[in-house]
């Protein structure tokens, strides 16, 4: 485990780095906010009883408004057996600066109402195109998936939201809209492909809350060779 | 699907066409092109079918390069080792079109074409990629589609995980349902068989192996061990962040350079570690576009960019590899000839000074 000062450009800075996106986007993603890690600038690792301890000096930029903004992080790697997510800290500058708050509400508003319930599959398809409409819900389905791919990483992984495969507007509860999301994550070191299937809750003021996670079996029965002749 | 059934109907008029390399193109549209490509330019493109795939389909590159009489030096590139990795074969794809459209009006790349032949690979994993567009279900596959042993029931090996290059040890899975195993033994994938007879055959003339994949905007140097160095190490970084820089010249785009176990993950197996092994100078894995907001799926507004900026970084290194090549040699002929020169004057004026001397004393 590498310790001391970090080279930004090696992997284990890289991989806390995107630790760190999850977390923000986890507490400050919306279906019009997402933010994704611009650059590492500096960091430094260090043994703690039975934790690594890292931080860093990063760039994060919110892909809708292409704003960037400093920020510095400190996190806790659980060590030892237990498999608990890690914790973290980070306070940004300038990140935030665009205000989404009437997209946000517009949208809220336009799904609010039960009479017109939306579902989508495949974001993006296999050519990385998806319709306008549903951009909301694949940025909704990337921050839900943060919350994921913020418990489950470590310093052997790296998370990235591949597709959303399918999602589904459930009826509006206590003023939260409420989705069945099925998402495809992708782990970079095991090049696995995962399937998570969510509960997700949205709304201007409570922000993106997950309440139930399950994780998919991979579908060993489904590889059989098709009858191709591409 | 109807959008590529729709891209088919068109591919045959369109292939001379810009639009149609801002497209993902299916096999056999892929197939196609690299038999237009041999029609329309047959004094410098030609085909070669160096192996079979699982699935008995053919392994085909096309090699380009102005015909000559001698033995010349290659470059090699490929792509699509890996099926879901899409904007590699456009890549590969642009590349070819790309060295077609300008070798008779760019000096440099005319005379890289008369020195140098290329053997380029569009899709090496082709079993691979046809079964990634078969559904959307599919789109995400990445390994050969060689079936699975001894009572394990899942498909396909990590073709880059199999090639005889420290096979097995590291970055690795055993078990045959994961995404990296690297097969029941190095070389048991006759994709990475047929790669290495070609290597084998072709090793003395080859300056440049170059395999594309995406994502993670990287340039990977071997070896992917982290104990073992590549002897040329510094060369290697020197000419990859050059690289680097010609690609962010193009769009911005930043692109990380180093060996895969300081930058990615550590690994065994690659094609790029058995380039290297076998004395190939300079071999580069390019993992090309984005770092993860669209992984595999890259829009296709954004293939263009993607193979103007991984153009810009492949061309540096093969002009790099070239000049080495072409260039040093009459540079140390050079060199010697004024080193000769230089004794040559040295010793007549010392002489000259004896003489002088003997004179005056006498």
């Amino acid at each position: 485990m590498t310790t001391g000062v970090l080279n930004p450009s090696h992997y284990p800075a890289r991989r806390a780095a995107t630790v760190v996106q999850h977390y923000l986007n986890t507490r400050y993603g919306s279906p019009y906010r997402w933010i994704f890690l611009s650059k590492v600038h500096s960091g430094s690792a260090e043994d703690m009883a039975e934790m690594r301890k890292y931080q860093l000096e990063l760039t994060m930029q919110e892909m809708i408004s292409n704003v960037s903004g400093q920020c510095s992080a400190e996190l806790l790697f659980p060590g030892g057996e237990g498999q608990s997510a890690p914790q973290v800290q980070a306070s940004c500058e300038g990140l935030l600066q665009s205000n989404p708050t009437a997209q946000e509400e517009a949208f809220y508003q336009q799904h609010r109402a039960s009479n017109n319930m939306v579902s989508g599959s495949n974001i993006p398809d296999s050519y990385g195109h998806m319709e306008p409409s549903m951009k909301p819900f694949w940025h909704l389905g990337g921050v839900a998936s943060s919350c994921i791919m913020l418990r489950e990483s470590n310093e052997s992984t790296l998370y990235n939201m591949a597709q959303v495969a399918n999602f589904t507007q459930l009826e509006t509860e206590k003023d939260q809209l409420r989705f069945n999301y099925h998402v495809l994550l992708h782990e970079m070191i095991s090049q696995e492909i995962i399937h998570w299937k969510l509960l997700v809750t949205w709304s201007p003021e409570q922000g993106v809350k997950v309440l139930q996670t399950e994780l998919q079996p991979k579908c060993h029965d489904c590889e059989a060779p098709p009858n191709t002749t591409n | 699907m109807c959008v590529s059934m729709y891209s088919a109907v068109w591919s045959r008029e369109e292939t001379t066409e810009r639009n149609y390399y801002t497209r993902y193109h299916n096999m056999s549209e892929i197939t196609a092109w690299m038999e237009q490509m041999k029609r329309e330019n047959p004094d410098v493109v030609s085909s070669m079918v160096y192996g079979q795939t699982y699935e008995r389909r053919n392994i085909t590159l096309l090699k380009i390069g102005l015909s000559s009489t001698g033995r010349k030096k290659a470059i090699w590139m490929d792509c699509g080792i890996h099926a879901r990795e899409w904007i590699a074969p456009a890549f590969c794809q642009y590349f070819v079109r790309e060295i077609l459209r300008t070798y008779k009006t760019d000096t440099k790349v005319n005379e890289m074409m008369k020195n140098l032949d290329f053997y380029i690979t569009p899709v090496l994993n082709v079993d691979g990629y046809i079964y990634s567009w078969h559904n959307e279900s599919t789109r995400l596959w990445r390994k050969s589609r060689s079936p699975g042993t001894g009572g394990c029931t899942c498909y396909g090996t990590d073709i880059n995980r199999n090639f005889y290059a420290n096979w097995g040890m590291v970055g690795v899975s055993t078990d045959c349902c994961s995404q990296t195993y690297c097969g029941t033994k190095a070389l048991s994938e006759s994709e990475a068989r047929a790669v290495t007879d070609m290597l084998g055959k072709m090793r003395e003339d080859i300056l440049a192996f170059l395999t594309i994949h995406s994502y993670g905007q990287l340039l990977l140097v071997p070896y992917g061990h982290p104990n073992i160095s590549a002897p040329n190490y510094d060369e290697l970084m020197e000419v990859g962040l050059a690289a680097a820089t010609a690609i962010k010249a193009v769009h911005g785009m930043d692109y990380t350079v180093g060996t895969s176990p300081d930058v990615l993950y550590a690994n065994s197996g690659s094609s790029r570690d058995f380039a290297r092994l076998i004395g190939i100078p300079l071999s580069f894995t390019f993992e090309l576009r984005d770092k993860g907001e669209h992984g595999f799926e890259l829009p296709e507004d954004q293939i263009q960019p993607t193979c103007e900026e991984a153009y810009a970084g492949a061309h540096h290194i093969i002009t790099y590899a070239h000049d080495k090549a072409f260039y040093s040699y009459a540079a140390t002929v050079t060199a010697t000839l004024w080193t000769t020169l230089l004794a040559a004057w040295v010793s007549s004026a010392i002489l000259l000074t004896i003489i002088c001397l003997y004179k005056k004393v006498k």
